[in-house]
């Protein structure tokens, strides 16, 4: 499904990845650890297309297609979905709102005529309810003023809603309490099935207890330094990461 | 000849033909004076620095229709809210026009200033309000007080809540080139009474048109106003607005302005308290391109203590438009306890776009509450990205955040057919479908 080849990227001027080599099938869940500025977040960005990030060498390929040259709302229509570690803040638009665009822009651009009023609330509902989401939430401006916890309860229902094929969840566990955590674990464990993908990036073990890992791997200085099973996590998780940094 | 000149000369013709016993002649007669020692407004005065009234004064724009012009419904339903039941008052040219209005008597007032003028039953009225609030030594309005013959009058008696809201609306014509139009309007809202008003002015034509409209609107002890300036109009169309609104006790007076479109619009905005307890509202939405032109400039004079002012301005500028924002606030040494909020956001759309804004605040009253804020930036990256990335195109995605960045001016709308009609000039503007509801 992903399949990332020699890839060299970064922005302004800078390299961050330094040739990742990663591929994900339908599926697989697939964890990406590493410590503090090893290029976790930069790869996250890249997949997702974000302008001001260049790839200078390698290639992405989706699907069997190289996306380079795509936009990330063509990413996105492509079935590319990104958790974001720190979702903006978005003053005058509700949630609601927001996922019914979302959710039409991507049926226009596959040729589909929006979604019926009556389902898409149907389906807002029943998403909502996944994640334990109140229906008051709904109705407030998107992230605005929410908690660490809500704005990632709410990525997770954006991610829901849109279905996507990739999912890739960017320190998803940063600012959740124990209760919250098993909320948006439940929730992605749910929308997990023999078609779509994960890619979990994350800093710590604790949420591969919730979101089991096929693959585990870790990022180091740009490069993925080590490739293994969940059990990596576990000796990660007890070792840290300096072992890692000596044998790299 | 330049316009000063032509406006000079063609007074004497005006006043001939209404002939000395109109009831005004005296009061014009000392406005075109004022005009004709001032002249029209120049950069080198502090109001205008950043507005050049040059290139219209150098057009050569009549104030005398050649012909009147009947319209059709279906040519100008756009323009007329028809979703809710109104009254109207509708000109066309700058003469009234019985076919497009709908006008009354019954339980409050809504016809035409020259009506009120010539019936003898509204002398006391005109008496008691023509002219009493607007700036008589201000040169523009003294020009439309020397040329005052037509507009709006309205008239809501003590204690009525007038459930139609009232539309004021001007269209120009291609039968009538190179017109300027000076309508006067006078609004009196009486003690506990109630109104809504919504005006706008239109062209229909590519030609050049001027507009130097002048409205005075008086609300009485505890009356409620609620005006919106639809100002969406051709970028040959120039508009000068002069708006004064004099306030009693516990009244609350409410203004949006949305300026979407003309080739040069100044809105003078007006608030003088006469008395304590007093509430005015004024917020707006600016959105233009090209290298059209909209200058706000408020005034809110706290007279008296314990009242509340509250401004919110909101200005969109893409590719080569220029905004001015200048919102001035006097709290007079008796005005203890003022609250008096002041706010104007702004996006700079494209590298030529500019906006110059600036509070002006004078307070001689020591226990009183002012803020006031201004902000010039850009759509956020990180936000654009992060719609992107749910699927939402770039355009859709500017859309979508210039929207929401104006929404919050639209929630104090409250006419629904209003709201409605602004939420798809947005997104016209924007050049994008913003299906959500509001």
């Amino acid at each position: 499904m992903l399949s990332i080849d020699n890839l060299h990227a970064g922005c302004e001027g800078k390299t961050i990845l330094q040739g990742i080599n990663l591929d994900v099938k339908p599926g697989e869940v697939h964890a990406i650890m590493g410590p503090n500025g090893s290029g976790k977040s930069t790869l996250s960005t890249v997949v997702a297309g974000h302008e001001d990030y260049e790839v200078s060498q390698g290639t992405i390929l989706f699907e069997g297609e190289d996306i380079a040259d795509l936009s990330a709302d063509e990413r996105a229509h492509k079935g590319i979905f990104l958790s974001f570690q720190y979702p903006v803040e978005i003053p005058g638009v509700t949630v609601t709102n927001f996922i019914k665009t979302a959710i039409n822009q991507n049926r226009k651009a596959k040729g589909l005529e929006d979604m019926p009023a009556n389902v898409m609330l149907k389906k807002i509902r029943e998403k909502a309810a996944l994640l334990e989401i109140d229906s008051r939430f709904l109705s407030r401006s998107l992230n605005e003023g929410f908690s660490g916890g809500e704005k990632k309860r709410n990525e997770i229902f954006q991610m829901a809603m849109l279905e996507p094929k990739l999912a890739i969840l960017d320190e998803t566990d940063s600012g959740l309490d124990i209760d919250a955590l098993r909320i948006v674990a439940n929730g992605v464990n749910k929308l997990k099935g023999k078609d779509n993908a994960i890619v979990v990036i994350t800093h710590y073990q604790r949420l591969l207890d919730h979101i089991v890992p096929d693959f585990v791997h870790v990022l180091h200085e740009g490069k993925i330094v080590k490739s293994g099973t969940k059990e990596l996590a576990l000796e990660l998780e007890e070792k840290g990461y300096d072992w890692i940094k000596q044998g790299a | 000849m330049d316009l000063k000149e032509t406006l000079l000369s063609s007074y004497l013709a005006f006043d001939a033909q209404d002939g000395p016993q109109h009831k005004l002649q005296d009061q014009r007669a000392a406005a075109i004076e004022i005009f004709e020692q001032q002249g029209f407004p120049t950069k080198k005065e502090e109001d205008w620095k950043y507005t050049s009234l040059r290139n219209l004064t150098k057009t050569n724009f009549s104030v005398f229709p050649k012909e009147e012009v009947s319209l059709k419904l279906n040519q100008v339903k756009e323009y007329i809210l028809q979703d809710v039941d109104t009254y109207k008052i509708v000109f066309v040219d700058g003469i009234y026009n019985a076919y497009l209005s709908e006008t009354t008597h019954e339980g409050v007032d809504v016809c035409l200033l020259s009506a009120a003028l010539t019936n003898r039953k509204y002398n006391s009225t005109i008496k008691r309000y023509f002219n009493q609030i607007a700036e008589k030594d201000v040169s523009l309005t003294a020009l439309n007080t020397a040329f005052t013959k037509e507009g709006a009058y309205i008239h809501v008696p003590e204690g009525k809540l007038v459930e139609k809201p009232v539309q004021i609306i001007h269209f120009t014509t291609d039968k009538n080139p190179n017109l300027l139009l000076q309508p006067r309007n006078l609004i009196i809202v009486g003690k506990n009474a109630e109104i809504q008003i919504v005006e706008r002015h239109q062209s229909l034509t590519t030609n050049e048109t001027f507009t130097n409209v002048v409205t005075e609107i008086f609300t009485e002890q505890n009356a409620q106003l609620d005006y919106y300036k639809i100002q969406n109009d051709q970028t040959t169309a120039s508009l000068i607005d002069s708006t004064y609104i004099s306030q009693r006790k516990h009244s609350h007076a409410k203004v949006h302005t949305f300026s979407f479109g003309g080739k040069l619009t100044r809105n003078n905005l007006n608030f003088y308290h006469k008395d304590a307890e007093i509430n005015s509202t004024m917020k707006g939405i600016t959105l233009i391109e090209g290298s059209q032109f909209v200058d706000h400039h408020t005034l809110v004079h706290h007279a008296k203590p314990n009242s509340e002012s509250h401004q919110d301005y909101k200005g969109i500028f893409a590719e080569k438009a220029t905004g001015v924002f200048n919102g001035k606030i006097i709290v007079e040494k008796e005005a203890q306890k003022t609250n008096a909020f002041q706010q104007n956001n702004n996006i700079l759309m494209d590298d030529k776009a500019s906006i110059n804004t600036k509070p002006q605040l004078e307070i001689f009253a020591d226990d009183v509450k002012c803020s006031h804020g201004c902000t010039i930036g850009q759509l956020d990256e990180d936000a654009l990205f992060y719609l992107q990335s749910r699927g939402i195109p770039r355009k859709e995605a500017r859309g979508l955040l210039t929207y929401a960045f104006a929404n919050n001016v639209l929630q104090s709308v409250k006419i629904d057919s209003v709201k409605k009609r602004i939420n798809k000039l947005i997104a016209e503007k924007l050049g994008v479908n913003i299906g959500f509801d509001v």
